[in-house]
C-alpha cells in the first residue's frame, strides 16, 4: 500500500482508530531513499520513491535477512544490499526468478506527515 | 481496439520475437500466432537428444498452451498459411483460416533441401528438421536395421549418432573430403571421423548420392561410382533452404532469403520477418543465436520504441554429439596474410588451431579441448590485438596468469561437481535449469541458477555448460554489453556523449540515451554517477542515493547488518599513539573484533550504524580519515619497510608508499584500486599482485601494472623502469587517470588490460610523454576535489544525518 504526498485521505482521528502512527515527515526521507523506524513490531522500513510515493516494509530481505532499508530504491523496487535480490515495494514480494516475500505495511500521507499502521 | 499482430510461424525466432514483444509492450496489440507443426513452442535445437534418447519431447517445449492463453494469443497450430494479401491484409491458412493484420512477421524458417535424385520420395527418406521427423526415425530404428544419412555436416552427424544410439547401422555419405567441411579444417575433420567411425558409424567420403533405390519404402542408395548401400531409412541432411514461398507469392522482394534491413522490415514495412527465413546484408543464419538478436530488434520496433538496430552477427559452431568436443568459429582454414598458430597431440586427442591475420584472431578451430572457445571466439569478435599474449594464445586464458577456475573439462565433470562456489550451485542444476526453463544465455542462468552471479570467476565453466547443453545455438553473451536493461546502449557509448554533449547530471544522460526507467536501477545508476564524477570533478554533485550502502555509508556494511571502519594508516606506517587512539574507540564503543586486514590496516567491526558519526569522531580527532576500505576507490598502499632497515632494501620502500598514498588518496575509481611498494626485487609488499606495484632495484624502480591477487590470481606486467621519485608519483598518477577515464564502471585494471592490451597503455603512460603529463595533471586536479575526508565531514553533524540516526515513531 501507498501514499502519495497531496493524495486525499481520510481524516486522521480516523486513522487513528486502526492503529496509526506518526512515522516522520515527508522531508525527512530522501527521495530514491529509505530511512528505518524502530518499532514495537520490528525495524521497519519507510522508502519514499522518485515519484513521491511512501512504502512500508520490515527490514529484512527474503533471502538472507539483508536490511532492504541500505539498498538502492529504483522505480516502486529496492535491490538488497546484501546479494542484489529486488524487492516490490507495494508488495513486498521478491522480483521473478527469486521468490519470497517480506511483510509490508499500509502507509499514508498527509501533508508533509507519513503515517504507518502497525496492525495488519 | 488494439492493434493486430499476426505471426506466420511458431518457432523459435518468431516466438522470442514475440516473448520480446510482450517485455516491451504486452497490451499492445492483439496476436495471432499460425503454426505449421500441430505443437506448441518447442526448442527445435534440442532434436538430436531426442533423437538420441536422451530427452523426451516434452522436456524441449519453451511456451506450453498456457503461455498462449496467459497473454491472450490465439494460436492456430497444424494451420499452414498458403496465402498472402498485402492489399487487404489478411493471410490465410490452407483450411481457410483468416486473420487479419495491422503488422505482419513472418518466420517461416527453413526447409531442408531435398536431393533432386530418383527415389527421393520414397516412404523411409526422411529430413531432420521437426518433430514429426525425429518420430518417423525413431520408428524406423524399432522396424528397421539399415540407415544412411546423406550429409556429413553439423545436422546429418548430430542425426548419425542419434540413429546409432537407437541401435541402428549407421553409414554416413558425404560429397566432400573433410567431414563438417563449413567447420573444419582437414586435420580436425579427421579427427572428428576417427572418432566417430570409433563408435561405430561407417563413412563414405567424396561419394556422390545417385539414386535411392526401393518400390515402396528405400531400401538402398546408390552412389555416382556405381556402390550400393543398404538402406531401411535414409536421411536427408545436406542443408536448408529459407522458406520464402508466401513471401515470393506475395511480392515481397527475396533473393536466397526475404530481403530485411537493419530494422528487420521487409521491402513492406508493414511486413516484418526474423529466422533462418531472411537475408539481411547478404547472410542468413541457421543458428539460434543470431536469430534471438533479429527477434530483439524485431520486438523493439514493434512495440515503436525504434532505435534498434541488427548489424549482423559472428557465429560460431559446437557439435552437440556426447563426449566430442568440437568448437570452430570465423575462418578457419586461412589464406593469403593469415597465420596459424597449432597445437597437434594426436596421441591426446587435442587439435587446435588459431588463424590471426595482422595480429587478430581471424578464426579458430578446436578439437577435443574447446574450454578456452569462448575466449579466442571473444577476441575474434571484439578484434583484439593479441601481439602481447601470442606466446600463450594457444594455451588459452588460464596461462595468461587467469587462474580461476580455468582448465577443466565441462564434459568430464560430474553433475554434482560444484561449478559455483559461491552459490554453491553444481553442474547437474545448470543443466536442468537449461532445459527446464529455457534458457539460453549466460545472464538467464545467473538469473534462475545463481551460477555466475556473484564473484563470477566461474563464468567460462558456466558458458561451457550452456554451450555444450545446447550446442552451437546458445546465446553468447554479447561482445558491445549494454550498461543495463534500462537502455541498449554500452559503457563506452554513454560514457563518449557525457564528454561530447556536456551532459552534467544523470537526469540529463538518462534524457540523452531515452531510458526506459524513470530512475534507473541498481546498475547503472552507480556506474552513471562515477561516470559524471569522473567527467565534471568539482562540478557534478555526487548523488548519494546512486550509490550503494557501503559507499553511501563509508563503511563496509556486514552480514548481521552492523558496519566495519577502517582508518587510513598512510603506507601501513604507525605509530603508539595512533594505536592508542584506536584501542580507546575500540573500548569505547565495544566494538567486539578487532583485525588486521590483508592491506596492512586494522579493521574494527561489529560497529552499529548509529555508531558511525560517533567513531568517526573520536578517530578525527586522532588525525585519521577515512580509509575508503568500503569503495570503488584507491583502498590501501601496502609496503614493505625497505632500505630504511631492511637489510636487503634497496629503495625506501615505506616513504615512497606514504607519499603515493598522500597523493592518491580519496580518488573514486571504476573499482577498488590496491597499491604496493617493495623495497627491493624480493618483493615483500607482494606489489606484483596490485593494480598498480612499485619494485626498488638498485637503479631506481620499476613499474607494474594490471595485477590482482582476489578471484583471478593474476601477476603484474612491467610498464617500465624509471629512475627518480618524481617520475613514480607521475606515471603513477597518470596511470590511475587513464584507468579512471577510459575502464567501465566494475572493470578492474587486471580485465581492462587484457582488453586494451598492454602495448596501448604502453603508449599512453611510457612513450606519449605529453600525454602522461597531461593525464597526471587531470588526475591532481581531481583529487582537489577528491580529498575531502568523508568521515569528518559526518562526525561534525553537518552532512547525510539522515543516513545514520533512525526515525522515531510517535504512537
Amino acid at each position: 500500500m501507498s501514499g502519495k504526498a497531496a493524495e486525499k485521505v481520510t481524516p486522521l482521528s480516523a486513522a487513528h482508530a486502526v492503529g496509526w502512527i506518526a512515522a516522520g515527515r515527508l522531508d525527512e526521507i530522501p527521495r530514491a531513499g529509505a530511512r528505518v523506524i524502530s518499532t514495537p513490531a520490528g525495524d521497519i522500513a519507510l522508502f519514499r520513491t522518485l515519484d513521491d510515493h511512501v512504502f512500508a516494509l520490515r527490514d529484512q530481505c527474503p533471502h538472507k535477512g539483508g536490511p532492504l532499508s541500505q539498498g538502492i530504491v529504483y522505480g516502486h523496487k529496492v535491490a538488497c544490499p546484501m546479494h542484489n535480490w529486488s524487492i516490490e515495494l507495494e508488495s513486498g514480494a521478491a522480483v521473478a526468478p527469486d521468490e519470497g516475500r517480506t511483510a509490508c505495511f499500509p502507509v499514508r500521507v498527509e501533508g508533509d506527515m507519513i503515517y504507518l499502521a502497525l496492525a495488519r | 481496439m488494439k492493434e493486430q499482430l499476426v505471426v506466420v510461424g511458431n518457432g523459435m525466432a518468431g516466438m522470442r520475437a514475440v516473448e520480446e514483444l510482450l517485455k516491451l509492450a504486452p497490451e499492445k496489440y492483439a496476436i495471432t500466432v499460425f503454426g505449421a507443426e500441430p505443437h506448441v513452442n518447442y526448442n527445435r535445437i534440442l532434436l538430436s537428444p531426442v533423437l538420441a534418447g536422451e530427452k523426451q519431447p516434452d522436456d524441449i517445449v519453451l511456451n506450453g498452451a498456457a503461455w498462449y492463453a496467459e497473454h491472450g494469443i490465439t494460436l492456430h497450430k497444424g494451420k499452414k498459411v498458403e496465402r498472402l494479401d498485402r492489399r487487404a491484409c489478411t493471410v490465410t491458412a490452407a483450411d481457410g483460416t483468416q486473420a487479419h493484420y495491422d503488422r505482419l512477421l513472418l518466420a517461416t524458417g527453413s526447409d531442408p533441401f531435398i536431393l533432386p535424385v530418383p527415389g527421393k520420395d520414397l516412404a523411409g527418406v526422411v529430413t531432420f528438421r521437426d518433430l514429426a521427423d525425429v518420430d518417423a526415425m525413431l520408428a524406423a530404428a524399432r522396424q528397421f536395421r539399415h540407415a544412411v544419412v546423406i550429409g556429413g555436416g553439423l545436422l546429418g552427424l548430430e542425426a548419425a549418432n542419434g540413429l546409432l544410439k537407437q541401435g541402428m547401422k549407421v553409414t554416413v555419405i558425404h560429397l566432400g573430403a573433410v567431414l563438417m567441411d563449413r567447420q573444419l579444417d582437414g586435420v580436425a575433420g579427421a579427427m572428428l571421423k576417427k572418432s566417430l567411425e570409433e563408435r561405430g558409424i561407417r563413412f563414405l567420403m567424396e561419394a556422390k548420392t545417385a539414386e535411392l533405390i526401393g518400390k515402396q519404402r528405400v531400401q538402398g542408395v546408390r552412389l555416382a561410382d556405381g556402390t550400393e548401400v543398404t538402406a531401411d531409412l535414409a536421411v536427408m541432411a545436406v542443408g536448408i533452404r529459407p522458406n520464402l514461398v508466401l513471401a515470393q507469392a506475395a511480392g515481397i522482394y527475396c533473393d536466397k532469403g526475404i530481403v530485411v534491413s537493419d530494422t528487420m522490415q521487409t521491402y513492406d514495412p508493414r511486413v516484418y520477418a526474423v529466422g533462418e527465413c531472411v537475408q539481411h546484408r547478404g547472410r542468413s543464419y541457421g543458428l539460434v543465436a543470431p536469430l534471438f538478436e533479429q527477434a530483439r530488434v524485431c520486438a523493439n520496433h514493434l512495440a515503436e520504441i525504434g532505435y534498434a538496430r541488427y548489424t549482423g552477427s559472428v557465429t560460431s559452431t559446437k557439435l552437440k554429439v556426447t563426449g566430442i568436443d568440437l568448437f570452430s568459429a570465423g575462418d578457419y582454414l586461412g589464406g593469403e596474410g593469415c597465420e596459424e598458430i597449432v597445437l597437434k597431440d594426436p596421441g591426446r586427442g587435442v587439435y587446435k588451431k588459431i588463424v590471426l591475420k595482422n595480429n587478430r584472431v581471424q578464426g579458430a578451430v578446436l578439437y577435443g579441448e574447446t574450454l578456452d572457445g569462448a575466449w579466442y571466439f571473444d577476441l575474434m569478435r571484439d578484434g583484439t590485438p593479441v601481439a602481447d599474449i601470442r606466446d600463450a594464445l594457444l594455451f588459452g586464458p588460464a596461462h595468461l596468469g587467469d587462474a580461476g577456475h580455468g582448465g577443466r573439462n565441462v564434459a568430464a565433470m560430474s553433475d554434482d561437481a560444484e561449478v559455483c562456489g559461491c552459490n554453491g550451485v553444481c553442474k547437474g542444476e545448470i543443466t536442468r535449469a537449461i532445459s527446464a526453463k529455457g534458457l539460453f544465455t549466460l545472464e538467464e542462468v545467473r538469473a534462475h541458477t545463481k551460477a555466475s552471479s556473484s564473484c563470477g570467476s566461474c563464468t567460462g565453466l558456466v558458458e561451457q555448460i550452456l554451450a555444450a547443453t545446447l550446442g552451437s545455438n546458445y546465446s553468447q553473451t554479447p561482445k558491445e554489453k549494454p550498461l543495463c536493461q534500462c537502455t541498449d546502449h554500452t559503457h563506452d557509448q554513454v560514457r563518449a556523449a557525457i564528454g561530447a554533449n556536456r551532459l552534467m547530471t544523470m537526469r540529463a544522460v538518462m534524457e540523452h540515451f531515452q531510458w526506459r526507467t524513470p530512475d534507473g536501477c541498481p546498475s547503472c545508476r552507480p556506474a552513471l554517477n562515477y561516470y559524471l564524477l569522473c567527467a565534471w570533478p568539482g562540478q557534478y554533485a555526487d548523488d548519494a542515493q546512486s550509490r550503494l550502502i557501503n559507499e553511501r555509508a563509508h563503511a563496509n556494511i556486514q552480514k548481521d547488518g552492523s558496519y566495519s571502519v577502517v582508518p587510513r594508516i598512510w603506507g601501513g606506517v604507525t605509530t603508539p599513539s595512533e594505536l592508542r587512539a584506536i584501542a580507546e574507540v575500540a573500548e569505547k564503543f565495544a566494538i567486539p573484533t578487532v583485525k588486521f586486514t590483508g592491506g596492512q590496516r586494522i579493521d574494527l567491526l561489529g560497529v552499529k550504524k548509529e555508531q558511525l558519526p560517533a567513531v568517526w569522531a573520536d578517530l578525527s580527532r586522532a588525525g585519521f580519515v577515512s580509509g575508503h576500505a568500503y569503495g570503488k576507490a584507491l583502498r590501501t598502499v601496502k609496503t614493505c619497510v625497505g632500505s630504511e632497515w631492511c637489510r636487503f632494501g634497496v629503495q625506501d620502500s615505506t616513504n615512497m608508499g606514504i607519499a603515493l598514498e598522500k597523493m592518491t588518496w580519496g580518488a573514486w575509481t571504476p573499482h577498488k584500486t590496491k597499491l604496493g611498494v617493495s623495497g627491493c626485487p624480493r618483493n615483500c609488499a607482494e606489489a606484483t599482485i596490485k593494480d598498480f606495484g612499485v619494485v626498488g632495484v638498485d637503479s631506481g624502480w620499476e613499474l607494474h601494472v594490471g595485477g590482482n591477487g582476489g578471484v583471478k590470481v593474476r601477476a603484474t606486467d612491467l610498464l617500465c623502469k624509471v629512475k627518480t621519485d618524481d617520475e613514480v608519483m607521475e606515471y603513477c598518477g597518470a596511470y590511475l587517470q587513464l584507468y579512471r577515464e577510459e575502464a567501465r564502471y566494475l572493470e578492474r585494471t587486471a580485465p581492462w588490460i587484457e582488453r586494451v592490451g598492454l602495448s596501448y597503455v604502453k603508449q599512453r603512460i611510457v612513450e606519449d610523454g605529453d600525454g602522461r603529463k597531461a593525464l597526471h595533471r587531470r588526475f591532481l586536479e581531481s583529487q582537489q576535489h577528491a580529498q575531502k575526508d568523508p568521515w569528518a565531514e559526518r562526525a561534525t553533524g553537518k552532512i547525510a544525518q539522515h543516513e545514520f540516526i533512525p526515525l522515531k515513531a510517535a504512537v
